[in-house]
């Protein structure tokens, strides 16, 4: 811990800072950590070389530049990191059940191990959950929606997914190797600057955020061209789906926002390694700089978390209200205004640093104003249920819960965005309940339901529908006992980030949202279950026909999952809802009467290794090891100037292959038995074909 | 109650599928992405602007620029750059004209003048700290570099990127992926000129008003 | 308004000992009760849609093609729309009215008293008295006290919930914060931003008294063996956790303004 590590003075011209001090032998959990890390890596790595599907691994998978592999890896990828963020939420939650006391020393996490878990918990969540959850389901579903066979750079979109990878791989390294930051997940200086933060652990959270910011800026850039670029014939941007066009506003999110939390980072690591004094106390830094840069990016980040949820809840409402989604340009309208105005709220995150009236009631005022389109929303779906027929398969179940979540969680938004109410709960429990009732509400169970709701597209067979239900029952229940005492707590004076207590009127509360932590544990067990279960009981649901929602969109006229071309003819569009209005007019489903030859991108070794290597030189960076920074650098660079060198970046489809995977999967289709009834939806009567 | 028009049928021959596949215009891709990544690189540099606004009075009682900067220095640098604009203009037309020799000749000169410019900046730079302005000293100096070093930085990338298109050039000729890599390097060339001025009015002329 | 007492005082927020802080409350509780205006109908509409419109019902009017309505886009524009009109202006009012900047009017003088966070214990020096404390504030009943807020170290913020706002505390800056108590009593202080590893032990107690007691109080801490001299000063910069309370019977009245000076004085050109 940073307590007992030196400054180096004298860094190792090898090994720079790094000594075997750095590793925590010491601390009997970090250590079970390592154990349990090497084993079940060890194990994986031991499977895949005695089944021998190393090869196939690296040709079909890490080199992949296909969306829906990509996709699939990066819902993976945050389902893990979700594991030890929710970890770290429990040992939160279990600390501050038990440290009711005046003094220091309480419970079983020190502050200076407890203080790391709280940043890590937040920065996994955000970065390493939430994001990785956003942009896989883009991956997975936007090129399919606009009918395209893949994105603009699927090179890029490799790169970008590693670049996450190894973001992630930096914080979990921390747990092994040194520290993490203990800063909070923002790490404002000058707290995480060199003079309070003198060790390791700031330096991992510049990295690991340097490297995926990077990624996660390129993948702005390449889904904003796709959209842009590649729509099927007849695909105005008005006919688009609704996911698309939120995906679309997050992206261009991304591109505006990206690039200051780039900046703020860079300016904090000079500051770090070479002395500068952007946000020192003296010699002229500015504190209040940082923290309106950070918020300037932290503002739209938020947005681009929860405007694809907006989306995904849009396509699920009327699927399965089988109806079209009602006011889809009022709503399409209200998404561009919140994609504006997202820029001009960021202040309300620090009401309480001394601003001013006039300019804290101009932000308050904006913060409302963009709760108004936001609130719209809400409504968009209520009426598309209204006059529908709805079912109640677990997506539209996840709607549910969270439109009465996130409808809470909203108001207590409007009720923060007043300045002077600010002032006693700013960073108060009551903020804490706040923006976890919104992401988990809003943007999580969005993902959830995307992932229910794709899940046939990208696997070939549905998941559980009944372990479904259970997940989102629990998940509600245990969210609504972990996060209301929480708003309690917050009118009882309780802040946030504490490790012990003198208040014993608080501990009641804090037990109940501790017990709410272990039902949102369960919750994720039913869910990893349900994985593990549906995969065994795959021939029982499976979606034969690449439809098994009786769906609206193009997506699902593929077969399930698609072939990698994803479309063996480009559509046309006519309709907004393309897949209701063929279906409307008996055009779904037929077999096209030519094909033709598919150019499609290679695979390539690229992405992946130019990842790693950032990876090494993250490390390197910080642990001070320049020789292997230097290295590693001019190996990046060299690795991405080789690629382009590269003659052979694609290749053609011939019209044979693609005859012969369109006509196995009609066959398949035309004959599956007539009484099968999977591909309907799992409740309620099916209907006739209708739009 | 307003109707969806899906009820409207599609006119007879529509099969739900487009007649032929249109060759799709790779290259159109390429120049938007580009051009959005200079948009995200515009935001870059305007949150370094604004830090150097923000923290352009702290001096920490140390050195200003007022003491320092040189108007006739740094109009020799903008005189240079904003010629290499023109000359890589020249190189695009010979680019056009698929006339390689042409085309190498401007990329010449326009490296050699970026190469000036750079030369020039890290004498200024190394003159500066030499002087007791280095980015350590306040917060003001540490805003300066980061906003020209940037700049700077971004210039080499660029002249690096140069002789990669020319060994590019030199293997494969005035191909429409190599034209394409052209475009994107003059947009990016361009652009770079476009923020030295805004770096000129905003760093050099007002510091020393 | 009238608020129910059981309990109620373990609430904070809703057990306001000032002006200041019962209004703040007031905002907090029309804030929720005009929000209902919208929540209350929607969660209502979800659970009445998702009954009434289940496929299961068969309902007749089921309408697939239905996707557009002036009449309702109208209403679902316009009310949330005049709520945050109302709020906005509470938001203008309240944002100029509660301004930690404004003085609070009052027939008493206003006391000044000057705070600095520390790692991780909280001092407050009286510049009038001249008499400084760790951890422990005191100030006469319905007297305006005007907090001068600085850090000595990372960002803090001061806060004693049954008084009102809080403010960040940051080093090289002085933040103004005008709070007033209009009961006596014994309140419950922190810092609210965290701060490092002893943050959690940054408590203080506020104490609200009658003009008798505080002349007491002074009294007391002017008799105390110790006084905040440089070197004292230097022995308390060190990190510490839980300090216990500390009294100063003496201390330089510029102490405060050396402090911020460190950072930003004219030495350093600011």
């Amino acid at each position: 811990m940073a307590n007992k590590a030196t400054i180096i003075t004298d860094p190792d011209p090898i090994f720079g800072k790094l000594t075997w001090d750095s590793i925590p032998f010491h601390d009997p959990v970090i250590l079970t950590v390592i154990l349990v890390v090497i084993m079940v890596g060890g194990g994986v790595f031991g499977a895949i070389l005695y089944y021998g599907k190393l090869r196939y691994l690296w040709d079909e998978w890490l080199t992949s530049v296909d969306h829906k592999k990509i996709g699939i890896m990066y819902i993976i990828a945050a389902f893990i990191m979700l594991i030890r963020g929710f970890s770290d939420a429990l040992l939160m939650r279990s600390q501050q059940a038990l440290a009711v006391s005046d003094t220091t020393g309480v419970g079983y996490l020190p502050p200076e191990h407890y203080d790391q878990i709280f940043t890590a918990h937040g920065v996994i969540m955000i970065f390493f959950v939430a994001m990785p959850l956003v942009v896989g389901l883009m991956n997975l579903v936007v090129p399919l929606q606009i009918g395209a066979r893949d994105v603009a750079f699927p090179f890029l979109n490799s790169l970008s997914f590693w670049l996450f990878v190894v973001g992630a791989m930096l914080v979990n390294a921390s747990l092994i190797v040194g520290e993490f930051a203990s800063t909070g997940w923002l790490a404002y200086p000058p707290l995480s600057g060199l003079e309070y933060s003198p060790w390791v652990g700031v330096d991992y959270w510049l990295w690991a955020l340097q490297i995926s910011g990077i990624g996660t800026l390129l993948s702005g850039i390449n889904f904003f061209v796709t959209i842009i670029r590649m729509r099927a014939p007849g695909m105005t941007l008005m006919k688009m789906p609704i996911f698309t066009w939120t995906s679309l506003s997050a992206n261009v999110l991304i591109i505006l926002a990206f690039p200051i939390l780039t900046v703020t980072i860079t300016l904090l690591t000079l500051d770090r390694y070479v002395g500068t004094n952007f946000f020192t106390n003296d010699m002229g830094g500015n504190q209040m700089m940082y923290v309106n840069l950070i918020w300037a990016w932290g503002h739209p980040e938020v947005y681009i978390l929860i405007l694809p949820a907006f989306g995904i809840f849009s396509e699920v409402t009327a699927t399965f209200s089988r109806k079209r989604l009602f006011g889809y340009t009022s709503f399409i309208w209200a998404t561009v205004c919140i994609m504006f105005l997202s820029f001009i709220v960021w202040l309300h995150h620090f009401f309480t640093m001394g601003a001013g009236a006039s300019v804290n009631a101009f932000f308050g005022i904006a913060t409302m104003i963009i709760s108004i389109p936001t609130g719209v929303k809400i409504f968009n779906w209520l009426f598309t249920m209204y006059k529908g027929r709805v079912t109640f398969d677990a997506p539209m179940w996840w709607t549910c819960s969270f439109i009465i979540t996130f409808t809470i969680g909203g108001m207590t938004g409007v009720m923060l965005a007043i300045p002077a109410a600010n002032f006693v709960l700013h960073n108060s429990l009551f903020l804490v309940a706040h923006f976890h009732n919104v992401i988990i509400g809003g943007a999580l169970f969005g993902y959830f339901a995307g992932i229910t709701y794709w899940f046939p597209k990208a696997t070939g067979f549905k998941l559980d529908e009944k372990l479904g239900k259970w997940a989102c029952a629990l998940w509600t229940i245990g969210f609504f006992m972990a996060f209301m005492p929480l708003y309690v707590l917050g009118f009882m004076g309780m802040t946030r980030r504490l490790n012990y207590y003198d208040n014993p009127a608080w501990n009641d509360w804090l037990l109940v949202a501790g017990a709410g932590a272990l039902v949102v544990m369960v919750a994720i067990g039913v869910q990893l279950y349900q994985i593990f279960a549906s995969i065994r009981d795959r021939k029982l649901n499976m979606d034969v026909t690449g439809d098994p929602w009786n769906g609206r969109t193009l997506e699902w006229t593929t077969s399930s999952p698609p072939p990698f071309y994803n479309f063996a003819r480009i559509p046309e569009v006519k309709d907004r809802d393309q897949l209701a209005y063929l279906k409307y007019h008996n055009l779904a489903f037929q077999q096209p009467d030519k094909y033709n030859r598919i150019h499609m991108p290679k695979s390539t070794w690229a992405g992946i290794t130019i990842a790693v290597l950032s990876g090494i030189m993250g490390f390197a960076m910080v642990w001070h090891i320049w020789w292997l920074a230097i290295v590693s650098t001019v190996a990046m660079v060299g690795c991405f100037i080789a690629y382009n060198f590269e003659k052979e970046k694609d290749f053609y489809v011939e019209v044979d292959e693609v005859e012969a995977i369109e006509n196995a999967y009609f066959k398949r289709m035309n004959e599956r038995p007539a009484t099968e009834t999977n591909n309907a939806p799992a409740s309620g009567a099916t209907l006739p074909i209708q739009a | 109650m307003a109707i969806s028009d899906m009820t409207i049928a599609p006119e007879a021959g529509y099969d739900g599928f487009a007649k032929e596949e249109h060759h799709h215009d790779y290259a159109g891709d390429t120049l938007l992405g580009f051009w959005i990544y200079i948009m995200s690189d515009c935001i870059l540099f305007a949150t370094l602007f604004a830090t150097y606004a923000v923290l352009g009075t702290g001096f920490a009682g140390g050195i200003t620029p007022k003491d320092l900067f040189d108007l006739n220095f740094v109009a020799v640098e903008t005189a240079l750059l904003l010629f290499s604009s023109f000359t890589f203009g020249m190189a695009m037309l010979g680019a056009q004209a698929k006339d390689e020799s042409r085309l190498f000749k401007w990329l010449g000169v326009t490296f050699l003048l970026g190469l000036a410019f750079l030369c020039m900046e890290m004498y200024e730079f190394y003159h500066f700290s030499s002087e007791g302005a280095g980015p350590t000293t306040s917060a003001y100096w540490s805003a300066f570099y980061a906003l020209v070093a940037t700049h700077g930085l971004h210039v080499f990338a660029g002249m690096c990127w140069m002789i990669i298109l020319v060994i590019h050039i030199k293997r494969d000729g005035i191909t429409e992926e190599n034209h394409t890599r052209l475009a994107c390097l003059s947009l990016f060339w361009h652009f770079l000129d476009i923020i030295w001025i805004c770096v000129f009015s905003m760093v050099y002329l007002m510091g020393v008003m | 308004m009238a608020i129910p007492t059981i309990g109620w005082s373990d609430y904070l927020l809703f057990d306001p000992k000032g002006p200041i802080a019962a209004q703040q409350m007031d905002l907090i509780i029309w804030s929720f009760l005009i929000m209902m205006i919208v929540v209350i109908p929607v969660i209502g509409m979800t659970i009445w849609f998702s009954v009434s419109y289940s496929a299961k019902k068969e309902r007749g009017d089921y309408d697939p093609h239905w996707e557009h309505s002036n009449p309702i886009e109208i209403v679902v524009w316009s009310i949330p729309l005049l709520i945050i009109i109302a709020l906005g202006i509470i938001t203008y009012k309240t944002s100029f009215s509660l301004d930690p900047r404004q003085p609070i009017q009052s027939e008493k003088p206003t006391m000044r008293i000057q705070v600095v966070a520390m790692d991780w214990k909280w001092l407050f020096i009286y510049p009038e008295q001249e008499i400084a404390t760790v951890n422990e504030l005191a100030f006469p009943v319905d007297t305006p006290v005007e907090f001068l807020i600085t850090s000595d170290t990372v960002m803090n913020s001061f806060f004693v919930p049954q008084l009102g706002s809080m403010i960040y505390a940051m080093a090289g800056m002085e933040n103004q914060l005008h709070l007033i108590a209009d009961k006596a009593g014994t309140f419950r202080g922190m810092s609210a931003h965290y701060s490092g590893f002893g943050f959690s032990g940054m408590k203080f107690k506020a104490h609200s008294q009658t003009d008798q007691d505080f002349e007491t109080w002074v009294n007391k801490v002017k008799a105390s063996p110790t006084t905040l001299s440089p070197e004292v000063y230097k022995q308390l910069s060190v990190k510490s956790k839980d300090n216990k309370i500390a009294h100063y019977s003496s201390v330089n009245p510029l102490m405060f303004n050396r402090i911020i000076e460190k950072y930003t004085g004219v030495q350093n050109g600011q």
